[in-house]
């Protein structure tokens, strides 16, 4: 399989929160619009492929550091994944074109503050999927704000 | 015209320069707590598994605290080593929830994995007195697991529990005596007795937690 970039990979950024296990949340933003129909299958499958294959880069760098942001930890391609660490190591993954520092920052700070929000809720179950549609609006707002 | 109540995506979460960051009474806690330990009495069939369900009970509320005081540093920096993580558990987390810092962290002697977090009062037994035929429980069982839950989430995994150790001799008139009562929630109430034992949680590492810890030294 060879993974060869495609003209959406630059505009397309796809957010994974992955937990101990599985992952607890997607979203798939783009640039222009807001529907998936631009990306094909095969390029979305590539891209959670990425994602995941760099979850051992980040169990590795997650120990030498006590920050919560791991700026990139990978990259593949045109293609850079950046991650955030929150305290109780629930992984905020992107895979992006090669957005600014500043602006994947800020996006991983207001997702985090929502995060913990969403975690005081006492019928949320720590580590398990996150099927809130209040928590999907806004983390699209978010991404809409700091992301475009 | 009623008021709908705010999402909890747009509720505050406090922190620096925050209004008062909440508190609940003693006895409001005590009486709920009372319930609680009552609820699960009348559901079990053995003293461990009491102690069990009252840990699981608390294991939530560790996960929760950690995420939100880490939140609440503002410092966007969480604990990677194991000395760290047990200061962050008896000073951050015990002030947070308790109005004071634990009594006192200790490291076993015999076993290197096994580290000891001492309160002289706490709150979940305050009120309980155990009889005789249950012996040895603990309702400070749920106080280890909100330890558990802290150290658990923040990857270390550990296995807590809770033990009422007798006081010895020079720490019973220290305690008991009357100190300035200055900070409200740590106080003594006046109209109990005072206190024979204090609460020891016993925190035991598993091995490749300590190998990890070990490995970051160098």
């Amino acid at each position: 399989v060879t993974l060869s970039p495609t003209m959406a990979s630059s505009q397309l950024l796809l957010f994974v929160i992955v937990g101990k296990n599985e992952p607890l949340y997607e979203a798939e933003f783009h640039k222009m619009g807001g529907t998936s129909s631009g990306t094909s299958d095969s390029v979305t499958r590539q891209n959670y492929f990425v994602l995941h294959s760099a979850l051992d880069l980040v169990d590795k760098a997650s120990w030498t550091t006590n920050n919560m942001y791991l700026k990139v930890v990978d990259k593949i391609n045109h293609q850079q994944v950046s991650t955030f660490l929150t305290a109780g190591n629930i992984k905020f993954m992107l895979l992006h074109g090669g957005k600014t520092e500043d602006s994947i920052k800020n996006f991983f700070n207001e997702v985090y503050e929502l995060y913990v929000k969403l975690s005081m809720n006492p019928f949320y179950k720590y580590d398990t999927p996150i099927t809130s549609k209040f928590f999907d609006t806004r983390v699209r707002a978010v991404a809409r704000r700091y992301l475009s | 015209m009623s008021r709908s109540t705010p999402n909890i995506l747009d509720r505050p979460l406090g922190g620096r320069g925050a209004r008062s960051e909440g508190s609940v009474s003693t006895s409001a806690f005590a009486y709920l707590y009372s319930e609680l330990v009552q609820y699960h009495q009348s559901r079990v069939a053995s003293i461990s598994e009491l102690e069990r369900r009252l840990e699981s009970s608390g294991y939530g509320v560790g996960l929760k605290v950690l995420e939100l005081l880490a939140y609440r540093a503002r410092e966007y920096k969480r604990e990677t080593r194991l000395m760290n993580i047990l200061q962050f558990v008896s000073s951050a987390v015990w002030k947070s929830l308790f109005g004071k810092a634990a009594d006192s962290l200790e490291r076993s002697i015999d076993h290197a994995d096994e580290f000891m977090i001492v309160d002289y009062e706490p709150i979940t037994s305050m009120y309980v007195s155990v009889p005789s035929d249950l012996g040895q429980l603990s309702v400070d069982a749920y106080l280890s697991g909100i330890i558990a839950g802290v150290l658990d989430g923040a990857g270390f995994t550990a296995r807590v529990t809770a033990h009422s150790v007798t006081l010895e001799e020079h720490e019973v008139s220290a305690n008991n005596a009357p100190n300035a009562n200055s900070s409200g929630s740590g106080s003594v109430n006046n109209n109990l007795p005072p206190r024979k034992d204090k609460a020891v949680f016993l925190v035991k590492f598993a091995p490749e937690i300590l190998e990890r810890d070990a490995t970051l030294d160098r």
